[in-house]
């Protein structure tokens, strides 16, 4: 029995400690939000925000993430999307969707660290998030936009 | 207004009987000779349907499968606007799986171009019919009603009433024998980027992927295969596999073994312990390379020769210059970034399956193949048909596709899925891992291309042949004729040699291969012609417009001729393939260690009317990356019968910091609608390495491209 914080929740999982994240989250709690691409870190599908950077759920036993915050893409926002989640949908980003869950919490985590990264830090940050259906060109301008829509509700606060 | 006389439709009664239903068909023939006694027949059997409830909910039934090329949002689109209502009103449902619905694939780049006339349509003459019922209720005549925004209005007094309101009365009407359809000019909708449908939910995680399905007391299985091709399981040792928690059964089926368990982790923790034996059937002496050698070794006269015109033998003999060059392409996997996985539970007799497939018909064809008796197989073997009886006790729910490419045309997980329910008596959900994802692919075929071409006088093609060595003639030979150019003299020839790797559907299958192939030779031509490559082509397209304009248009876009900086160079390339027409010109900066960077990718396509043009610009975008990766990164090696590659840190896709500008430009078209999640990927490869040409001098002629070969340019 592992206790983990998940979106602001406290968690009990009933599994081996050694289970990754990505299984906890998809097989007993039902957040299929995270997706299983490589289950071996090449790919960046399973990325999660853990203490506030971007990791990749496959590769994270649950006994390595007690007392940590974990949010996933089900936790992004609470209520409306989050301007990331807005940009995806502005630029049109996704194809097939499956990598894009995975994306957009690697550019959540970009944004938290630098919140107005040029092309090469965002290669930089996403070029471990690979998708199959070339979304790449709209990524990079989605994360643009979410970039100057945070700073326009920063400079509105 | 463009009258058409319309094709089948009929009136179906709905459940409540209180709305209005249309039948009607998508299918391949655009036949539309208004053949009107037909639709009274009996035999003709609807595959979509358009239903208006009195609610005003407004949806269209359709078999078609999203897997990111925006279907379920441009088919809405096309009975939107003929229906007029807004978008967002029309829900779409996939049709059930059924065999008297003909077949049911997404696949080919179709589905526009199949239902471009019947939606549009069925939009039509619902409309028509709601204005006759209104016309009829208010008693005044049709041509002072009108459709707008989902009610018909009287025009003068400015009385409304809504689709679901007058749904029931016209449900009574005779459908009309003519559809008249708006031309193109008239469009709203048609033309306009639209955002995906389905973008929210895949934006925040909602979107239900077939990995994603979750039943009551669903239990979960991943797979092993016979690590070489055509080998089978001799013994087992379960012992340890079974201590693991959560492990609940092993289940050897026909294409291997499976773990079946609580959740993933424990299935696959159980396979990783399980001990294996295989008889690998001799096939570990299989090897991409002995495939290669053995294709070199081939006599140049082909088994069979599929297609000539004029006499290339007199033709090359007469020419001013010859040229020969050989080509090969190798094995590429799917590599969806979903892996195969399909969810089945058997019970009772009956069958539900959730599948994310780009072929539910098939799936229910394999799926009753496990389910049914001994003698209802035999029966079956006999007539080569099961009956529909049987067929409708399997129910196949086909899901989003995270990536198809044509991968999800094949049934082969299904069967295992269906197989593990049966041996359990549970539902299952099958997960392969990636190494078995991209070591049991069905994969694009490695092909031998042998070219010869003739220059005559005024520096003009006068003959091409083209040989083609590989298995399976259409994924081998598909796009290598006709070629675009005028060439007085062609042969297209073609032998056939199998080897024990199975091959399928690649995302534009043969034009893939044949396209790089064609537009590298036609480089090589223009080359020794002492010609520029674009003007070359140009000179050679006079008869096709539709080409030429396309490879004008990405010309004059990119600024081909204009300086480029040292190292740097553009290619262009054309073709046509699925009903569209696109050019491409990339510049490409070649390091002195031999690796290629793609800075630019223009595209200019020609794909008739643009329904969607956002959708139309990523899918060039998909297409381009998707093709560049398998020019410069990606490819599967066979070694002792077995596949090499394993995951992506070997078989490696384009990343984001790798990504070209990809820029696109479509032309304004008033043909029918052709296909484009394929026609992008054609020219790609070409127009690379075309350009790596001009950057280096070096030519490619084998996939991908290897730094080694360039490192000295
Ligand atoms: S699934 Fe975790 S990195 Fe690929
Ligand atoms: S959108 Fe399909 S893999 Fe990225």
């Amino acid at each position: 029995m592992t206790v983990l914080n998940i979106n602001n929740n406290k968690h009990q999982i009933d599994a081996n400690d050694d289970m990754p994240l990505l299984w906890a989250l998809r097989d007993i709690l039902g957040l299929t939000g995270t997706k299983y691409s490589c289950g071996s870190g090449y790919c960046g599908t399973c990325t999660v925000i853990v203490d506030g950077l971007a990791q990749r759920a496959c590769m994270l036993p649950l006994n390595s993430l007690v007392g940590k915050q974990i949010i996933t893409i089900e936790g992004l926002s609470s209520d409306s999307l989050h301007p990331v989640q807005q940009a995806w949908l502005d630029e049109n980003v996704s194809q097939c969707g499956y990598c894009q869950t995975g994306q957009i919490m690697a550019a959540v985590a970009l944004l938290n660290e630098i919140p107005d990264p040029d092309d090469q830090q965002i290669d930089r940050a996403m070029a471990g998030q690979l998708c199959r259906c070339g979304t790449y060109q709209r990524i990079r301008k989605a994360i643009h936009l979410a970039s100057s829509m945070m700073k326009t509700s920063q400079d509105e606060k | 207004m463009t009258r058409l006389s319309r094709r089948n439709f009929i009136k179906v009664s709905t459940i409540t009987g209180t709305g209005l239903m249309l039948g009607f068909n998508l299918s391949g023939c655009s036949d539309d000779s208004g053949n009107s006694d037909k639709s009274s027949t009996t035999s003709f059997n609807p595959n979509a349907w358009l239903r208006i409830t009195e609610d005003n909910n407004i949806t269209i039934i359709v078999a078609e499968s999203e897997m990111g090329q925006g279907v379920m949002t441009s088919l809405p689109m096309l009975i939107a606007e003929e229906l007029e209502v807004d978008l967002n009103k029309v829900t779409t449902e996939r049709a059930p799986v059924d065999p008297k619905f003909g077949k049911q694939k997404t696949g080919g780049s179709t589905s526009i171009r199949e239902a471009w006339h019947p939606l549009r349509q069925a939009g039509a003459i619902a409309r028509d019919m709601l204005i006759t019922a209104a016309a009829t209720t208010w008693k005044i005549a049709v041509s002072d009603c009108s459709a707008n925004n989902g009610h018909i209005e009287h025009t003068i007094s400015g009385k409304r009433l809504s689709y679901g309101e007058l749904a029931p009365l016209a449900a009574t009407l005779p459908i009309p024998e003519t559809a008249f359809l708006k031309n193109p000019e008239e469009f709203r909708l048609i033309g306009k980027s639209v955002p995906l449908l389905n973008g929210p939910d895949m934006v925040t995680g909602k979107t239900l992927f077939g990995s994603d399905v979750t039943l009551p007391d669903l239990l979960v299985a991943t797979i092993a295969h016979c690590p070489v091709f055509g080998g089978q399981l001799t013994s087992m040792d379960d012992s340890e596999t079974r201590k693991i928690p959560g492990v609940q059964d092993v289940v050897r089926i026909d294409s291997g073994v499976a773990v079946v368990a609580s959740h993933y982790w424990a299935a696959h923790k159980g396979l990783q312990s399980l001990k294996l034996e295989w008889d690998t059937k001799g096939n570990e002496r299989i090897s991409d390379q002995s495939i290669m050698d053995r294709f070199s070794s081939h006599p140049d006269t082909a088994n069979e020769i599929l297609s000539q015109t004029g006499d290339p033998g007199a033709g090359l003999q007469q020419a001013k210059e010859i040229l020969e060059a050989f080509y090969t392409t190798p094995f590429q996997a799917h590599a969806t970034m979903e892996p195969m996985n399909c969810t089945a539970h058997v019970h009772n007799g009956e069958c539900d399956i959730w599948a994310p497939t780009q072929s539910p018909d098939d799936a229910q064809y394999v799926a009753s193949t496990y389910i049914l008796s001994t003698t209802e197989k035999l029966f079956a073997k006999i007539r080569r048909k099961i009956s529909d009886v049987r067929l409708d006790a399997i129910r196949v729910h086909t899901t989003q596709m995270g990536g198809g490419f044509g991968r999800r045309l094949e049934t082969d997980y299904v069967a295992e899925a269906v197989q593990l329910s049966l041996a359990t008596g549970k539902p299952v959900k099958l997960i392969w891992s990636r190494e078995q994802d991209m070591q049991h692919d069905f994969y694009r075929p490695l092909t031998h291309h042998r070219l010869s071409g003739g220059l005559d006088t005024n520096s003009r093609i006068s003959a091409w042949k083209h040989h083609v060595i590989g298995p399976s003639r259409g994924k081998s030979t598909g796009g290598a004729e006709p070629i675009i150019y005028a060439v007085p003299a062609f042969q297209l020839g073609y032998t056939e040699d199998n080897y024990p790797v199975p091959t399928g559907y690649w995302r534009s299958v043969g034009s893939s291969h044949n396209g790089f192939v064609i537009e590298s030779f036609v480089d090589e031509l223009a080359s020794s012609a002492g010609a520029d490559p674009y003007q070359f082509r140009a000179g050679l397209l006079e008869h096709s417009p539709r080409n030429l304009a396309v490879l004008r248009l990405a010309a004059e876009k990119s600024g081909w001729g204009s300086p480029l900086a040292e190292n740097t160079g553009r290619g262009i390339a054309v073709f046509e393939s699925y009903g569209s027409h696109v050019a491409q010109v990339a510049e490409v900066t070649v390091t002195q260690s031999g690796t290629v960077r793609v800075n630019r990718v223009v595209c200019a396509v020609d794909c008739g009317i643009a329904v969607n043009p956002d959708t139309i610009k990523a899918q060039m975008e998909g297409a381009v990356v998707f093709g560049l990766t398998a020019c410069l990164k990606s490819a599967i090696n066979i070694e002792k019968g077995r596949v090499m590659q394993s995951n992506f840190h070997d078989f490696r896709l384009l990343r984001i910091d790798e990504m070209p500008v990809v820029e696109t430009h479509i032309v304004v078209s008033d043909e029918e609608p052709g296909g484009i999640g394929e026609p992008g990927v054609p020219p790609i490869a070409a127009a690379i390495t075309n350009a790596i040409y001009a950057a280096t001098g070096v030519r490619i002629r084998r996939l991908p491209v290897s730094p080694a070969d360039l490192a000295r340019h």
